[in-house]
């Protein structure tokens, strides 16, 4: 395996992980918060559908981005509701959400467009293009012809679509929102213990729609990045369960940003490598394809399993908060 | 004459048909220390959650320091000076005790300035008021009366003149609670208003300067602590003479009934029980001591065969009792003859939402009397109800209630006549007075009282020191799974005691 290779599958990893590590983060506001939210599949799921959709009717996929968030932000206002102000059971309302957007995003694509369920292929100038850094090169035959630092810089660094960028971005800025602000200690106290923040004479029920709008906004990015970067248009389902491995990742990352962060990214690698190599010969043993896919899933399982040790949540996570005396 | 820190006219407060509180006016002079008792659901937490912006009242004023100062919400509470301690502290577990000081009243959107001004308020706070924290201590690292430190440093931090304490010496060893009330003295010294909600008289003696009494949603009396006895403001609060002391006769021990030998308890990977060793004869009481959560919830429940031990063994009447889980439950428990109060009533003893006659056949429903044949005969047991209803003074007397429509002293009483009316050879009872009225108090302990005559032998464990020493006739101090010594009552005091709650060996002190 040459380097260039290695290079070629951390560029792929980078990408992958992009929607996981949008998603994560969206359910790292909403559970830092206390409310649990098992909706990320749904809510990008419907941002991908809208983003397609608004991207492919006026050409311009900043309108798409925009309705993919609004789209995403709305569901996160209903499961807001539902289990702040109704103060309603968490699971259910997350997986209600799921269900309304798979099902949604399916029959107006068909009423809209007639293609069976998908939007149709977008053009290249209404999705989000690669950014080419300055001084990098972009043909794989000039990129084989650099060093080592120069193949990391044109073939990892530079190249990804701006929502990339901004989804790393949104890694540091999470961490000092919520470890350096007044916002961040009200929102952390919130999802531990709701009744020190009232009592202190701060709003629960503010800091928690807070959350979930900045949720909704983060799963909005994630579904727009799906259908307007990563790949051409909307299909059926093509979050793929990818909102569940965000929430696996989370427990991995025990609910801290840079830890969401290498736990995406080590999901985003085993994709990767599914999709990189379909077959591995090992010895006589050739490792089959569907295996490699399954990769990714069979590591949430483990992490699930809890082996990766003990992970605590928000301590007053999907508990609806009832002032008491 | 200055203005008073606190004057309540008139306040009134309905929750439905319930009226919480009814016209009550109270004043409280800058800079002293001012009790409230009262039993439970008198309206003493419903009138300080009016003063605390938690509730809004139906009718009344509250002045602040000569000023008409109306309290929509806890903000307008923190702004007129007004903090208050809960019973349950509202703490952030997970976070410093500098986070948990400033959550609420940071100075801006960047935590870092804020964080170094509370550290250094913090540091001046505790010199000054004697109020010593580690400012960088996670709260869950925190003894209790650590904890509670910092709630008060809380309110002194948002600048309260005047603390409300609510139950504040529940959780504490007696030690504790002294420090917390010499610190209560030194806040009081620099000016500071105190309102202090109790139900332990000896407190309100020892350290208010003067003491309303709230009954039935009324404030009935307000006098000088100097001018007033416990007895008096006992019977303030009951509307009838109450008597404190218990009285009994002494204990004539008999055969050893109960015998625990080296009883351990693993329970989520910690060792609960460290080897427990004790007798009880017939016709006595062994009380056992201890600050809550030091393995006396394990042992009752090991012997009531909620949960398996993990070693030792336990003899009934000199017969092998099983503790390992594989026939011990409570059903067979009952069959040998031992009873069991629990100490969460409301998890353990009741089912909440089930009629108290329902509540009363529980643990006893092979028994012929409640059966015909096939079927269960609730005729009968309704009937057996109401007959111990009756008996054992439970309002109201009616068995079709659900238990969570009686009040807390009366939800014991179901339970203590479902336990004590077959007079077991053993009775296990747990905290039977928490979260009971004085009333009621009474009446359960000469019930328990009235058992240990007829010969039968009883443990009580109970974190009411005073409870404890009234009832036993000897006395188990538990700390850390084991028992650090046996006293008898005659021949120990509080002190005594709160050194081995606290783990203090004689030898060591």
């Amino acid at each position: 395996m040459d380097f260039l290779t290695i290079v070629q599958i951390l560029d792929s990893t980078v990408r992958l992980a992009t929607p996981l590590l949008l998603a994560c983060l969206a359910g790292l506001w909403s559970e830092r918060a206390g409310i649990f939210d098992i909706g990320l599949e749904g809510k990008m799921l419907a941002a991908a559908f809208f983003s397609a959709a608004i991207a492919f009717t006026t050409g311009s996929v900043w309108l798409g981005l925009f309705a993919g968030i609004v789209a995403s932000v709305f569901l996160s206002g209903l499961h807001g509701v539902a289990s702040i102000t109704f103060r309603g059971n968490q699971l259910i309302s997350g997986v209600a959400i799921n269900f309304l957007a798979a099902g949604l995003t399916v029959v107006i694509a068909q009423t809209w467009f007639q293609q069976g369920g998908r939007t149709p292929q977008l053009a290249t100038e209404s999705r989000f293009g690669n950014i080419v850094l300055p001084g990098a090169e972009t043909r794989i035959r000039d990129i084989a012809q650099q060093g080592p630092l120069g193949q990391v810089y044109s073939e990892l660094i530079s190249g990804h679509s701006i929502l990339v960028y901004v989804a790393l971005l949104m890694v540091p800025l999470t961490w000092f929102l919520l470890y350096r602000t007044r916002f961040g200690l009200r929102l952390r106290a919130v999802g531990e213990n709701p009744a020190a923040v009232d009592t202190a004479g701060v709003s629960v029920v503010g800091l928690r729609y807070a959350a979930v709008v900045i949720c909704g906004v983060l799963c909005g990015l994630a579904g727009a990045y799906l259908a307007t970067a990563l790949n051409a248009g909307f299909v059926k389902d093509m979050s793929a369960g990818r909102g569940f491995i965000a929430l696996a990742a989370l427990i991995f990352a025990k609910w801290r940003p840079w830890y969401a962060l290498s736990a995406c990214l080590l999901f985003g690698l085993f994709d990767a490598i599914g999709n990189r190599y379909q077959n591995i010969q090992l010895g006589e043993f050739i490792v089959p394809v569907q295996f490699m896919q399954a990769l990714p899933y069979i590591l949430v399982v483990i992490v699930l399993a809890g082996l990766v040790g003990k992970a605590i949540p928000p301590r007053a996570g999907g508990e609806p908060y009832v002032k008491e005396r | 004459m200055t203005a008073h820190a606190i004057e309540l006219k008139g306040i009134s407060k309905a929750f439905g048909p319930v009226q919480a509180n009814r016209n009550i006016s109270m004043s409280v002079a800058k800079g002293t220390i001012h009790g409230i008792v009262g039993e439970n659901g008198a309206g003493k937490s419903t009138l300080m959650s009016i003063l605390y912006g938690f509730y809004k009242a139906d009718r009344g004023e509250i002045w602040i320091d000569g000023k008409l100062t109306p309290i929509p919400d806890s903000q307008a509470a923190i702004r007129a000076g007004i903090g208050m301690v809960h019973q349950h502290f509202k703490l952030v577990e997970n976070f410093t005790v500098v986070e948990n000081v400033i959550l609420g009243a940071e100075d801006g959107a960047l935590l870092r300035p804020s964080i170094a001004k509370a550290r250094r308020l913090l540091t001046e706070l505790s010199e000054e008021y004697g109020l010593k924290v580690d400012p960088d201590a996670m709260i869950e690292d925190l003894s209790v009366g650590h904890q509670q430190r910092v709630e008060i440093l809380k309110q002194l931090y948002r600048h309260a003149d005047i603390l409300i304490l609510d139950e504040p010496t529940g959780v504490l060893t007696p030690a504790e609670a002294d420090q917390l009330f010499r610190i209560l003295e030194r806040l009081k010294e620099e000016g500071k208003t105190i309102i202090l909600i109790t139900h332990k008289l000896r407190e309100i003696m020892e350290i208010t300067d003067t003491v309303s009494v709230m009954r039935r949603g009324e404030m009935t009396n307000t006098v000088k602590t100097a001018d007033t006895s416990p007895a008096e403001l006992a019977e303030m609060m009951v509307g009838r003479k109450v008597l404190l002391e218990v009285d009994k006769a002494p204990a004539t021990p008999g055969d050893v009934v109960l015998k625990v030998d080296k009883l351990r308890v693993v329970r989520g990977g910690v060792e609960r029980l460290k080897g427990v060793s004790l007798e009880i004869r017939r016709g006595e009481i062994l009380g056992i001591a201890g600050v809550a959560g030091n393995g006396q919830t394990e042992l009752l429940q090991v012997l009531g065969g909620m949960i398996p031990a993990q070693g030792g063994t336990v003899t009934l009447h000199n017969e092998p009792l099983d503790v390992t889980g594989k026939h011990s439950n409570g059903q067979t428990r009952r069959a040998r003859g031992i009873g069991h109060v629990p100490e969460d009533r409301q998890t353990e003893g009741l089912i909440m939402a089930y009629e108290a006659w329902e509540n009363v056949a529980f643990g006893y429903h092979q028994d012929p009397k409640y059966n015909t044949g096939l079927l269960m005969n609730n005729a009968a047991i309704k009937d057996d109800c109401a007959d111990k209803m009756a008996r054992y003074d439970v309002r109201p007397p009616n068995p079709r209630l659900p238990a969570r429509n009686f009040s807390g002293g009366n939800q014991q009483k179901i339970v203590v006549a479902r336990e004590m009316d077959r007079a077991p050879d053993l009775l296990l009872v747990g905290q039977p007075t928490r979260g009971v009225d004085i009333g009621a108090i009474e009446f359960i302990h000469k019930q328990i009282i009235a058992l240990r005559d007829q010969g039968k032998a009883i443990l009580l464990v109970s974190v009411e020191l005073d409870e404890i020493m009234g009832l036993s006739d000897r006395i188990a101090v538990m700390f850390d799974g084991r028992i650090m010594g046996e006293r008898l009552p005659s021949e120990t005091n509080e002190n005594e005691l709160g050194l081995l709650m606290a783990g203090v060996t004689q030898g060591a002190a």
